[in-house]
């Protein structure tokens, strides 16, 4: 079977938005008789962009704080205010509840119900630790004096990993709303491509964790 | 089309982030998300023991805080977003770079533009 030059683009070596190896590889998805991308691909593409608005939403949150995290108003300082061992029980649950959360991916794809139940659950259950420490790590911070209103790096600090907070929680909310689909519903079309935007959802939340124990706790407890 | 032709291996379609590789099955999928939580894994002990040793010379600390945490984002990215540099997943990397830039105007302008405010404001202070 030849190569047709005429669907693609000359200077499009990647040939991108094209159906490959069905059909000779000649038919331009996008561009002519192949019709659109699927559903799955626009959906996915779509929440990616939203993901990356979160990241540049929460990349406003870091400025602040290390603008401000000299800022302590002679108050605590990060040094001695942070745990790092906390971080590290926080961090090992986030990223194992990552891992999990690719498993219940892996059993909708294969339509395995139990194992999709079985992995969400765990997901639930490690975030629901991650914020029970986080809340307990708070309510200690507020009990010693250091709430958010005793300086401006505190301020920043409740904000930036508060609103971290924040999406895990309605990560959670979210994730119950998936089982409660698939226990209802089953793997629809249509729950699948909510499966697989929650589950980017949550890789995403721990991408940003990643840069919060790193650049508030790592080097808060090393500064 | 034959083997000599070079192409590269491509799958049907487009990817969407997230999707899980077509070929391998369940086991490889597993063991591809299993590769990743180990080097994550391996990446965030070597950040938290760098962060509390006394063997590094310290003013080195955060820079390979940073530099950790911006591998470790990789393996999050590639292992479990799926966003890879394939050319099914050219749309998705553009998004990511496009991303990152803003990313890097906002907390680098802010870093820059403040810092060399505080340098005006200690002056003014001290006259």
């Amino acid at each position: 079977m030849t190569y047709i030059p005429f669907t693609s683009a000359p200077d499009d070596p990647y040939r991108m938005g094209q159906q490959r190896g069905v059909h000779g590889g000649g038919h331009a998805r996008g561009y002519g008789d192949a019709g659109p991308a699927p559903k799955r691909v626009v959906v996915a593409y779509g929440f990616w962009i939203f993901l990356l608005s979160d990241i540049v939403m929460f990349s406003a949150f870091f400025a602040t704080y290390a603008v401000l995290h000299g800022r302590t108003a002679h108050g605590p300082t990060a040094h001695e205010l942070f745990d790092t061992r906390n971080t590290a029980v926080e961090t090992a649950c986030l990223l194992a509840s990552t891992f999990t959360c690719s498993l219940a991916s892996i059993a909708t794809a294969v339509r395995n119900k139990p194992w999709f139940y079985a992995a969400m659950a765990v997901t639930c259950l490690l975030g629901l630790a991650f914020l029970s420490l986080e809340a307990r790590e708070f309510a200690g911070l507020v009990g010693r004096g250091a709430g958010p209103t005793r300086s401006a790096f505190l301020t920043a600090f409740f904000t930036l990993v508060g609103c971290h907070g924040l999406h895990v929680s309605l990560g959670i909310l979210w994730l119950l709303t998936m089982m409660a689909q698939v226990f209802a519903k089953g793997f629809r079309a249509h729950i699948e491509r909510r499966i697989l935007c929650f589950a980017l959802f949550w890789h995403t939340l721990d991408i940003i964790w990643v840069a919060i124990f790193s650049i508030v706790y790592l080097m808060g407890a090393s500064g | 089309m034959s083997p000599q032709d070079n192409e590269p291996v491509m799958s049907e379609f487009d990817s969407a982030p997230g999707d899980e590789e077509a070929q391998g099955g369940v086991i490889g999928a597993i063991r591809n998300h299993s590769i990743g939580l180990a080097l994550a894994i391996l990446l965030t002990v070597t950040s938290f023991y760098i962060a509390g040793t006394h063997l590094v010379w310290h003013p080195s600390i955060p820079v390979a805080i940073t530099v950790l945490a911006i591998a470790q984002m990789g393996v999050h990215l590639v292992f479990f977003l799926h966003i890879t540099t394939g050319p099914e997943s050219t749309n998705n990397v553009m998004a990511l770079a496009f991303g990152v830039l803003i990313v890097f105007l906002i907390i680098g302008g802010s870093l820059w533009i403040m810092a060399h405010l505080d340098q005006n404001m200690m002056v003014m202070t001290q006259t």
